[in-house]
């Protein structure tokens, strides 16, 4: 009764009218570059996509587009799928069926332009244990194709954005598990992308960290399209603008987290949760 | 071109930042000392040559260079920053040609530091340097072959000791390919791949080398071992990346 109540392509339109008028301009101005069709398309296009381990179908035909301005969060019991669908995405996992496309370039044929507009935060946050901090983002930004001194102003801004100043020539190795998180965050950042793709990002962070970066991403929203997944359904409230909760790979819900709230009479998005997903395993 | 070498740079340097690089080092200079020294009978000789030296080293390097090797793809598996590689705006060719050129230039700062014995020969007697400088060039070529092999078997597998033996034995076959051990075996058992092995041969073709013949028919062999076994290297990954 309660999956895809909600007609899809219209509360997007509007928030991207809204989010669209000058900020699309603005934004052009400040990624120089004219690649995406940000103008109509959504920033990010999924298509029936599913990814089979074997036998085991981990996505199974998942659709959805998120334009700019958008936070979408992913959420979904352990081994739902999300991680799955978020590499696809990145182009990391190849789709078994469907199509993935991110400001406009497929995933699968124009991989490294589509790379070019992504900043992904990778589940655990992985990142080379014995390099210091400004040396494995300043190894991110050139492959980017930053040098010299534009390097340098990126990195630096992405020290700055995370609160990793302190720690900046530390070896990560040696760093607590919520810095980690953040250099893998500063790493997806750096670039200042039109797409976010952030698996789990406040996982291990402490709660000012969580309110830090919950902070950034609400302000970092109206330029950009958003996909964060996480497990602390607050979250859901305090940034995203939509939710799509999936589980055993099938999106079962998908709507604002208001509207997902409302379908349960304690109207906690917790008792939700567990209605949609412990009925779709059952 | 710039891309590949951001990810070599960054290679190399990780070698550096770990005991992996003076300890590989420390072991290929002692153990090619040693043989050079006491199995080979350089100094008994009496002859101003290298040509014990060079006897041994495809054989160290048979055995150091997939040492190198095995940690290329499987490390970044096991830790997972394939995924993190992977998916920042490069292409599978740039991430394995970089990671090549790094293990590369390591393995030749390593035969670079055998330079002392260059000096002794040139002390004790009248070498022929240019002889030298091939068995080099060759050394060099050898080391990149046995590193496309190791780099290749290494995306196969997220096992570094795995990784390891294949490439120990893979590279053996390919330098044993001409010698009776490896044709006699194929003419009982695959008699049309005796010629093929016959050319495939890595010692054979070092051999020229290391008496100071350099003939593009054995730069050819060596770039066509490289290119084949990255290429292999980009398919393995391409099929393989996630798993
Ligand atoms: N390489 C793989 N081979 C086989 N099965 C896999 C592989 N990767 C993921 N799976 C399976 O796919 C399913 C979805 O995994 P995924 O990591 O996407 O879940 P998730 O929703 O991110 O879960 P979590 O909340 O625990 O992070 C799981 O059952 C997992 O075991
Ligand atoms: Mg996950």
């Amino acid at each position: 009764m309660l999956a895809r109540a909600h007609p899809r392509g219209q509360r997007g339109l509007i928030l991207g009218y809204a989010g669209l008028g000058g900020l699309h301009r603005a934004a052009v101005a400040v990624f120089g570059r004219s690649g995406n069709r940000a103008g109509d398309a959504a920033l990010i296009e999924i298509e029936g996509l599913t990814k089979r381990f074997g036998t085991f179908t981990a996505v199974d035909r998942v659709s959805f587009t998120v334009p700019r301005g958008e936070v979408l969060g992913f959420l979904g019991p352990n081994g739902a799928g999300k991680s799955t669908t978020m590499r696809m995405l990145a182009g990391f996992v190849t789709p078994t069926e469907g199509t993935a496309r991110v400001a406009g370039f497929d995933v699968q044929t124009r991989p490294v332009q589509a790379r070019r507009e992504l900043g992904f935060l990778p589940e655990g946050a992985p990142t080379y244990p014995d390099m210091t901090v400004i040396g494995f983002l300043g190894f991110c930004a050139g492959v980017r194709g930053y040098h010299g001194a534009a390097r340098n102003r990126r990195v630096e801004q992405a020290l700055a954005l995370t609160g990793l100043e302190p720690v900046a020539v530390q070896p990560v190795e040696t760093l607590s598990k919520g810095f980690k998180r953040r250099v893998g965050l500063a790493q997806a950042l750096l670039h200042d992308p039109p797409v976010l793709v952030l698996d789990e990002p406040t996982d291990g962070l402490d709660p000012n960290q969580k309110h830090e970066v919950r902070t950034l991403i609400r302000r970092m929203a109206p330029e950009k399209a958003i996909v964060i997944s996480t497990h602390i359904l607050e979250e859901v409230d305090a940034v995203c603008t939509r939710a799509i909760v999936i589980a055993a790979g099938r999106i079962v819900a998908d709507d604002t987290p208001a509207a997902l709230e409302r379908l349960h009479p304690s109207g906690r998005l917790d008792d939700v949760f567990r209605a949609l997903t412990t009925k779709q395993a059952a | 071109m710039r891309t590949t070498l951001v990810i070599a740079r960054r290679e190399l340097a990780g070698y550096f930042a770990t005991p992996v690089a003076s300890v590989f080092i420390v072991i290929f200079l002692v153990l090619l000392g040693a043989l050079t020294f006491n199995l080979g009978n350089f100094l008994d000789r009496n002859q101003a040559d290298l040509q014990p030296f060079f006897t041994f080293v495809p054989w160290v390097l048979l055995l150091l260079v997939p040492a190198v090797t095995m940690r290329l793809w499987a490390e970044e598996r096991r830790s997972g920053t394939i995924e993190l590689l992977l998916t920042l705006p490069v292409t599978q060719a740039q991430a394995v040609i970089g990671k090549f050129l790094a293990a590369w230039a390591f393995c030749a700062i390593a035969l670079l530091l055998t330079f002392p014995i260059v000096i002794t020969v040139n002390f004790l007697g009248r070498p022929d340097n240019g002889v030298i400088a091939c068995g080099y060039l060759g050394a060099i070529l050898v080391a990149g072959a046995f590193l496309s092999v190791g780099s290749a078997l290494s995306a196969l597998t997220k096992n570094q000791v795995i990784a390891f033996v294949l490439a120990v034995a893979l590279c053996f076959v390919l330098a044993m390919a001409s010698y009776p051990l490896v044709t006699d075996f194929l003419g009982a058992h695959l008699p049309a791949m005796t010629d093929v092995a016959r050319r495939i041969g890595v010692l054979e073709r070092f051999q020229d080398f290391t008496r100071g013949i350099v003939s593009l028919n054995d730069l050819i062999y060596f770039a066509s071992v490289i290119v084949f076994f990255l290429f292999l290297n980009t398919v393995i990954l391409e099929a393989r990346r996630a798993d």
